[in-house]
Formats: structure tokens, sequence, C-alpha cells
């Protein structure tokens, strides 16, 4: 199966497992799934078998509450039975509602925002010791880039040249109060992360063939981490929820639900 | 169990704790590569200058920033380092309190963070440097062993254990030099169990870190002057609490008294007395620590003896437990 054709399953996964559940973050899964797509699919070096293996690369979740993408991609990629999904959120599953290590092929317990950047910056930092080739991938929301812990690790991989780090920014705009840039904002983001000793991309977050470029091109620079702006839309691939600030975590009525199905059936 | 010795301790022999770790850990990165040290800008204090220029490839400096500091340590530790994460208590139980529960204790990244510069130990740097909240908080987070030695003989064993577990640890140091309790190591030091420094059947005294040794002073003029006889515990392990002496002091002694450097919610003091009343010992009991309030402008020593974490504290309140 292609790529843009794996997305649209994986959207009509996200959108079964949060009806199913009641629960979930909806438009974020939805703005950020192509970049899980291209990186599980084509970059990462990750698999079932070598789950355990220390020089596999490392994909941290940092914008944890958007772990039904993280679900359904790792189900696809038999880390795990994707009838598994049935159980989340409900009394007693593993499944909850933010990445843990219980599950396989979930590398750290995250949910709180601000962690991803200073743990990823930690395991770059061990390959650059031990002189291992492994890299490290961190998806970042844009809400999220106000705390500063951030900030703290971006200072910290400019500083160890950690050019095995990348940080991807799912700029989807929006966050659970307004648009990003009305409740706190942090453009030029760019500029930012440049001015932090980074080496910065922008990529249209669900152009399939422009994800794959952005990633083949890393490191962007010898010595310096790597930061990837996705533009993204919050609720990409159902018309009724992009750019909608009510589906951050709404969970759609079986009507809805219906509509959406059908408009990733037949775009 | 050569409580003798103590009464006139050897100045020579007095060495902080927090000095001892660093010479500890030094002698471990010299045997494993993996042993890493992560610093704030906090090498100085931790006594880790000779380290960082002994092994410059086994210590990270992170700058003055506690929750990257336990975030990376965090992913390093993820990878299999052993890494000991360095920082004054303060800052690193409080800043980065939810880099210790998250990135360490929940997602069990074995990190062993190391609180220096404890309790009152910056004294009259006053309370945004104190940390007498550590205990408590950390021991309502699940996942972290709780360790503070009491002297040099506890500290290098303490580090050189926790070394060898793939688990969280939370080690706190003074800065204090503090003399041995046990001039001859006779009393073995095991993670979750108390070390009994003295025996004695009227009065149990449990204390915790740079408090052991007062507690043994006290305990000593106890014996001196009134003719009671306290069991001296050095309570390291704050959780898990070793619960069998516990029961065995309880049978044993007629009263129960704790000491600790940190304030008197929340640590070793109401850790024994819910144990205590959980199992429906019932005896005189009380707790020392700071009460709560921000302390008195002091060194360590002079609110130690504000407060009467003290030789003569400790001992007139063992004596109004006992009712003497």
């Amino acid at each position: 199966m292609n790529l843009e054709l794996k997305s649209r399953e994986y959207r009509r996964k996200i959108l079964k497992y949060i009806l199913k559940a009641k629960a979930g973050h909806t438009g974020g899964s939805l703005s950020c799934i192509d970049i899980l797509n291209v990186l599980y699919n084509e970059v990462l070096n990750v698999s079932p078998a070598n789950a355990d293996a220390f020089d596999r690369d490392r994909y941290i979740q940092s914008k944890g509450h958007c772990v039904e993408a993280l679900y359904v991609v790792l189900a696809d990629k038999g880390f795990f039975p994707e009838s598994d999904l049935e159980t989340l959120c409900q009394y007693q599953s593993h499944y909850i509602g933010h990445p843990t290590r219980k599950i396989k092929g979930v590398e750290q317990n995250t949910g709180a925002l601000g962690h991803g950047l200073p743990i990823s910056a930690g395991v770059a930092l061990a390959a650059k010791m031990d002189d291992l080739s492994y890299r490290v991938f961190t998806l970042l929301g844009d809400g999220e880039l106000p705390e500063g812990s951030n900030w703290e690790a971006a200072l910290s991989a400019a500083h160890y040249k950690l050019d095995n780090l990348c940080a991807i920014v799912d700029l989807n705009g929006l966050q659970i109060t307004a648009p990003t840039t009305e409740v706190c904002n942090t453009e030029p983001l760019d500029k930012k992360f440049e001015s932090f000793g980074w080496a910065v991309r922008h990529v249209d977050g669900h152009d399939i063939q422009a994800l794959r470029d952005v990633f083949a091109d890393l490191p962007f620079e010898k010595d310096k981490p790597s930061a990837i702006i996705a533009h993204t839309v919050k609720g990409k691939g159902v018309s009724f929820m992009e750019n909608e600030l009510k589906w951050h975590h709404g969970v759609p009525t079986e009507a809805q639900y219906k509509v959406a199905m059908e408009e990733l059936e037949n775009p | 169990m050569g409580n003798e010795m103590i009464e006139v301790p050897l100045a020579g022999t007095a060495i902080a704790n927090q000095e001892v770790f660093a010479e500890t850990l030094q002698s471990l990165a010299a045997l494993d590569k993996q042993v890493v040290v992560v610093t704030s800008d906090s090498r100085g204090s931790g006594k880790l200058v000779p380290f960082g220029k002994k092994y410059p490839a086994q210590i990270v400096e992170v700058g003055i920033a506690e929750q990257n500091l336990v975030g990376m340590a965090a992913g390093l530790a993820s990878t299999g380092k052993k890494v000991f994460a360095v920082s004054p208590a303060c800052f690193l139980t409080a800043r980065a309190l939810e880099q210790i529960k998250n990135d360490v204790a929940y997602s069990n990244n074995p990190v062993k963070l190391v609180g220096i510069s404890a309790g009152v130990s910056y004294g009259a740097l006053g309370s945004t440097h104190h940390s007498l909240h550590d205990f408590a908080v950390l021991r309502a987070i699940h996942n972290i062993t709780i360790i503070a030695p009491a002297d040099g003989f506890e500290t290098a064993q303490a580090v050189k254990q926790v070394a060898a577990l793939s688990q969280p640890f939370y080690l706190r140091f003074g800065k204090k030099p503090m003399p041995l309790l046990d001039m001859e190591d006779a009393i073995p030091f095991e993670i979750g169990k108390g070390r009994v420094v003295r025996e004695g059947d009227d009065i149990a005294l449990i204390a915790t870190g740079e408090t052991v040794y007062p507690a043994l002073q006290a305990a000593h003029k106890l014996a001196r002057e009134y003719h009671i006889e306290a069991t001296v515990v050095s309570m390291h392990t704050i959780k898990p609490l070793d619960e069998e002496l516990l029961a065995q002091l309880a049978q044993k002694c007629k009263a129960i008294l704790t000491v600790e450097e940190h304030s008197v919610y929340g640590g070793l003091g109401e850790a024994c007395a819910a144990w205590l009343l959980k199992n429906r010992y019932h005896k005189a009991f009380d707790l020392m620590g700071i009460p709560d309030e921000y302390t008195v402008t002091g060194s360590q020593t002079e609110i130690f003896n504000h407060y009467g974490i003290s030789e003569q504290g400790i001992a007139h309140r063992a004596l109004a437990l006992l009712r003497v």
C-alpha cells in the first residue's frame, strides 16, 4: 500500500478507536499522522524484532496526548495486535490516553508537556558518547513550546552538537484554548531554533513526498540538531474537523463518524 | 556495637557525605565507563571538580537547568548508562519534580538522583536553598527508593550499591563533615534496612542523615546522666521503610522518637507514626524535625540547635516522652 493510502487508513482507524473509547485527541492525531506514517514506514530502523536493540532509532512522542496516532501506527507495524485497541481507555487496559512503556514499541512514558525534547537529547547524547549511529526523533506540539524545559534542552542539544537529534514540530496552529499565536505567540519559530543553534527546515506536514525528502536530508547541518517545522492542519482529512477548535479532543457522534469515514474512503 | 568510640569523635576522620559521594563515584567511574554524572553547574558544591578533570567523557554539564538535568539524565539512563544526576536538593526535588515523577519514576529510567547540600546545609542562605520537603514529595511518588546516609561509610556503601541496581534512587547528602558512627564498620549497610548503631531498651531514637550523630550523642548523654538506655537507629532508607526493625523497636522500647532534617510533615517521623499506628503499636511517640515555618537564620548547626536537633535537645525531648 502506498503511504498516501496508508495515511487514509490510519485516519480511519484513529477515528474508529476514538469513537469506541469515547475519548481521544482527535484533531492533533489527525494533524501528526502523516509524519508518523513516513517515520515508521520509511525512516526509523525500528520494528518489533529489534524493539530492544541498543542501536535502534528512537521515536519519542512529546505531544503524548495524540497517542491514538502512535497506537494505530505501532499496531500496523506489528508491535501488538490491532484488536488491543478495542480496550483503549477502558477499565484496566494498558492502552491509556498517553504513551506508556507497557505498550511494546513505546519508548518513553509521556503526556506532561515539555518532556520529550530533554529525554531525547539525553538519548542522542548517549549515542554520541558510545559512538553509535542511531538517531532520535521527537514530535512536539506547537502548543507545548512555551514549556521552558524545551528551550533548556534546545540549548544542551546545540551545546553537545547533537546532529543525531531531530525535533519535529507539529505546527497545526491550534491549542485547546485558541490559536497558538493568540495563547502565546512562539513565532518566528524558525529563527528561535536557529538562534539556539539548530538547523531548521519547514515542510508541509501532510505532503508524503516532502516529508520523505526532508527526512532524507538529515542532519541538515553537521554538528547541529535539526528542527523540522511541519505545517499541518488540525483535524486534517475530515472537512468538518479541520481547523476547528472543538475537535482538539472532540469525540464524533455515530452520525459524524459515518460522514468522516465516507470522506476518508472517497476523498 | 562501637558506641563507646563515638563520645570523642576524631576530628580527622570527619568528612562530608557529599565529598565521600564524589570520591566513591570517581572510583566507580574508573572501573566502568557507563558511569556518568550529570550536573547543573553544581560540580563545585558536589565536589566533582576532580571527577570532571579525570573523567571528562563521563561528565555531562547542562548548566543551571534542573528540568533538563533530569530529563536528559532519564534519556541517558534509558540507554543503559549508570547515571547520577547531581544538583542541590532544594532545586532538584522542586524545580524538576515533574521530570522526577514522569521521566525517572513513571518511565522507570534508572537515574540516581543526588540531592546535595540537602536539608538546611546552606544555613543562612535561607529558605530558597533549604530542602525540607524532599522526603515528603518523593515518598508520594511510586518507584523511587529514598536514601539519606548518616556518615562516610553509609555514603560509600549506598553509592556503590545503587550504582549496581537498575532502578530509580534519590540519595540525599549534606556538606557538613560527619564523623563515622561506627569506627569499625562492623554494622553492615543494606538498602532498606536501618542500621542499629546503639542498643538500649528504654527508648528508640530513629534518625536519618546528619541527625543520626546528634541522636547518638543524646543517647550517650541519657545513659551518662539519667541511666536511660536508648537504641539509636540510622534509618538511612526512608522508603521503603524498614518495617521489620520498626516492629522490633516497638516491641522492645517504651517510647519512640524520630529525628530528621526535614519538615515534620511528610518525612521519616510521619512514615514511622503511620506504620506504628496501623499495626497497633500504640507507643509513646514523638517526632523531631523542622516545624512548619521558614527557619530561623543561622548556620546548619545554629538551626539544628534552635529546633533542638542537638545532643541536649534530643535528650530533653526523650526525657519528656518518657516523662522523666
